[in-house]
C-alpha cells in the first residue's frame, strides 16, 4: 500500500536516530559482554562475538568477585535500610500532613532545605562519628547512615502522598473514635501502598548502587553493597580485562533483572522521584 | 469534648476553665503526634543534619583525626581558592555541566519529540527500555565500562579504525587533552536517558490542540517545537537541568572508577578531591571546607533555577 510506504518514508529519519540513541545506551554493555566471553588472559578487542564464546568465564568471576557473599550483603544493607526508612519517614511525613504536629512545618522546612547536599558534605563527620560508635567496617555503618541520609527525600515523597489525601477522610476516622495510629494503620497506609511501593523501589535501588559512603565506612569489600566492592574488584583485576567485564557484569546483574521485570514500575517510580525531588 | 459548651453546664467560669483544660488536653495531644516524628528526626538529626553541621565546624580546623586540632579560621577556604588542584577540582566541575547537562537535555528533548511523533508501540517501549538502562546501572559500574569502551583496544578506537581516522585513536582516558572531555561523555551517557522520559511524560501532558492550532497557522515541525513543546515542558525541562547539574558537581563514582582523577590532575572533581583530602592526605579540615565551598555552589545553582523553572 503506497499509504504505509509514505508514512514509513516519513517515519524513518525519526526510527534510525531513535535506534542509534538506542544502540548507544546499550553499546558499552554489550562491549562489555563481548570482552567478558574471550579466552582467558587474551587481550580481547572492542566489540565483536567470540567465534569461541568462554561462558565459563561468568562461574570463575561469580568465585573470584566473591559474588554470593556480595549478594548476601548487599541484600543485608537493603533490608536494613529500606523497610525502617519507609516505616519511619512515614510516620513522619503523617505527623507533620496530617496530624499537624507543632513546629512540624519548621521540621518539614529543615529536611527540604537539604534535600539537595552532596554526599561529600557529610561524609568526613560520618566517618568520625561511625567511628567512634564502634561500628566502622561492619554493615551497620552504613544502614544506619543511609537510613537518616534517606529522610529529606523519603519525608519530602510520603509528605506530597499525604497532602493530597482529603482532611475529611481523618476528620471521619476520628470521629468514628479512631485514634492516630489506628487511623494511620486501617485508613491512611491502604492508601499510600503505590506511594510506599514507588518509594520502596528507588531506595532499593539508591542503597544498592550506594558507592561513596560503603567505600569509607566499610573497609572490608566483601561487607559493602554490590556497587562499593567493584571499586577493589577493578583495582585487583585490573589487567585481566577478560574476568574485569565479567565480573563488572555480574555485579550490575541483579539490578538489570530487577529493572527488566519491574520495567514499568521502575521507569514510573523514576520519572515521579524526579519530579518530585 | 462537647460537653463543656453543653447548654447544661451554664456557669460562665467553669464553662472557660473546662474550655482551657481541654484546649491543653487538644495542645498535648497534637505534641503528642512528634511521637510519630521522633524516629525520623533522631535518625536525619543523627546521621544527616549533626554531620553537615560538624563539616562546617571541622572546616575552620586543622586536623588530621587523630592528633589535636588547631583552629586556622578561613585558611583551609583560602586554600581551595589558591591550591591548584582543588581550584580546579571546581572549574573541572563547571566543565562537566555542559556533559552532563546542557549536551543530555538537548538529546533528549531532540529524542523525546521524535518519539512522540512514533505510534508504534513495540518500538516506542523497547526503545524505552533501552535508553532508560544507564538509569539503573551504579555509577561505578558506568566508570568500569567505559573505562574498557576508552581502552587503546576499546570500542571508541575501534569504530574510528573501522573509518579511516586511525590517527585520532588514543586510550582517551590517559589522554592529557582530552580525558576530562571523555569523562563528560560518560555523563551524557548516564543521564540522556531519564532526561529523554522525563520530557516525553511532559509532552504526552501538552494539549494535543495546541499543535493542531499551530499546524492550522502554518508552523512547520520546528516552529511547532519553539512555539508549543518548548513552553509546555518548562517545568519538565527544570527538573532535568537540576538533577543533572548536581550529579555533574558531585560526581564521584564514574570519576573515581574512571580515571581516579588522572592522568596528572586533569580529571579531578571535587568529589575525588575531598575524598583524597579526607582519606589519603588526613587532611580533614581541608576535605570538610572543600565539601562546604561544593555545597555552597551546589545550593547557589540550583536554589535561582527552582524560581526560574517553577511554573507560574
Amino acid at each position: 500500500m503506497p499509504a504505509t510506504t509514505q508514512t514509513l518514508r516519513r517515519r524513518a529519519p525519526g526510527l534510525v536516530l531513535i535506534a542509534a540513541a538506542a544502540l548507544y545506551s546499550v553499546v558499552p554493555l554489550l562491549s562489555m559482554v563481548s570482552a567478558a566471553l574471550a579466552p582467558q588472559g587474551s587481550f580481547p578487542s572492542g566489540l565483536s562475538w567470540p567465534t569461541d564464546p568462554h561462558w565459563h568465564n561468568f562461574v570463575d568471576a561469580w568465585n573470584v568477585a566473591n559474588i554470593t557473599t556480595l549478594l548476601k550483603s548487599s541484600t543485608l544493607i537493603v533490608l536494613g535500610v529500606v523497610p525502617v526508612a519507609v516505616l519511619i519517614s512515614t510516620m513522619a511525613a503523617y505527623a507533620i500532613a496530617v496530624l499537624e504536629i507543632p513546629l512540624g512545618r519548621v521540621f518539614y522546612a529543615v529536611l527540604v532545605l537539604t534535600l539537595t547536599l552532596p554526599y561529600e558534605i557529610v561524609i568526613v563527620p560520618l566517618y568520625e562519628q561511625v567511628k567512634a560508635m564502634g561500628l566502622l567496617g561492619t554493615q551497620w555503618a552504613l544502614i544506619l547512615p543511609l537510613i537518616g541520609m534517606n529522610m529529606p527525600f523519603a519525608v519530602f515523597w510520603m509528605r506530597a502522598h499525604f497532602a493530597g489525601v482529603p482532611r475529611e477522610l481523618s476528620e471521619a476516622a476520628s470521629m468514628d473514635g479512631a485514634g492516630p495510629w489506628r487511623a494511620l494503620r486501617h485508613i491512611h497506609l491502604p492508601l499510600a501502598r503505590p506511594a510506599i511501593a514507588s518509594l520502596a523501589l528507588l531506595m532499593f535501588l539508591s542503597t544498592w548502587n550506594q558507592f561513596l559512603l560503603a567505600l569509607v565506612l566499610i573497609d572490608d569489600p566483601n561487607k559493602r553493597t554490590m556497587a562499593g566492592a567493584l571499586q577493589a574488584f577493578t583495582t585487583k583485576y585490573s589487567t585481566d580485562q577478560v574476568l574485569l567485564n565479567a565480573g563488572a557484569l555480574l555485579i550490575m546483574a541483579p539490578t538489570i533483572l530487577v529493572f527488566l521485570f519491574l520495567q514499568r514500575h521502575f521507569v514510573k517510580a523514576l520519572l515521579q522521584g524526579s519530579v518530585k525531588g | 469534648m462537647q460537653l463543656t459548651t453543653s447548654p447544661g453546664i451554664s456557669h460562665k467560669q467553669g464553662a472557660t476553665a473546662a474550655r482551657s483544660r481541654s484546649r491543653r488536653g487538644l495542645r498535648a495531644r497534637r505534641w503528642a503526634g512528634w511521637l510519630f516524628a521522633l524516629p525520623a528526626l533522631v535518625f536525619y538529626g543523627v546521621f544527616n543534619f549533626r554531620p553537615v553541621l560538624m563539616s562546617i565546624q571541622y572546616s575552620f580546623y586543622d586536623w588530621d583525626g587523630v592528633g589535636a586540632s588547631t583552629w586556622v579560621g578561613l585558611k583551609n577556604y583560602t586554600e581551595v581558592f589558591t591550591d591548584s588542584e582543588q581550584f580546579n577540582s571546581l572549574l573541572h566541575a563547571f566543565y562537566l555541566i555542559l556533559f552532563f547537562t546542557v549536551l543530555p537535555v538537548t538529546l533528549a528533548l531532540i529524542t523525546a519529540s521524535v518519539l512522540r511523533q512514533l505510534q508504534g508501540r513495540f518500538t516506542g517501549a523497547v526503545a524505552r527500555t533501552l535508553l532508560f538502562l544507564p538509569q539503573i546501572i551504579p555509577g561505578a559500574a558506568a566508570g568500569v565500562a567505559w573505562t574498557w569502551m576508552y581502552s587503546d583496544k576499546g570500542v571508541v578506537n575501534q569504530f574510528l579504525r573501522a573509518i579511516g581516522l586511525d590517527s585520532l585513536a588514543r586510550p582517551w582516558l590517559a589522554d592529557f587533552t582530552w580525558s576530562l572531555t571523555a569523562v563528560g561523555f560518560i555523563g551524557t551517557w548516564l543521564s540522556t536517558g531519564l532526561c529523554t522520559m522525563l520530557l516525553l511524560a511532559g509532552i504526552g501532558k501538552i494539549d494535543g490542540s495546541l499543535y493542531e492550532a499551530a499546524r492550522i497557522d502554518g508552523a512547520g515541525p520546528i516552529r511547532q517545537f519553539l512555539v508549543v513543546t518548548l513552553p509546555g515542558l518548562r517545568n519538565e525541562i527544570g527538573v532535568c537541568v537540576t538533577i543533572t547539574i548536581i550529579a555533574a558537581l558531585a560526581s564521584f563514582d564514574v570519576v573515581y572508577l574512571a580515571t581516579q582523577g588522572g592522568p596528572g590532575t586533569q580529571t579531578m572533581v571535587p568529589g575525588v578531591a575531598v575524598y583524597n583530602l579526607a582519606f589519603n592526605d588526613n587532611r580533614l579540615g581541608a576535605a570538610s571546607a572543600l565539601a562546604v565551598v561544593l555545597t555552597l555552589i551546589v545550593i547557589a545553582i540550583v536554589a535561582p533555577l527552582q524560581r526560574l523553572f517553577r511554573e507560574k
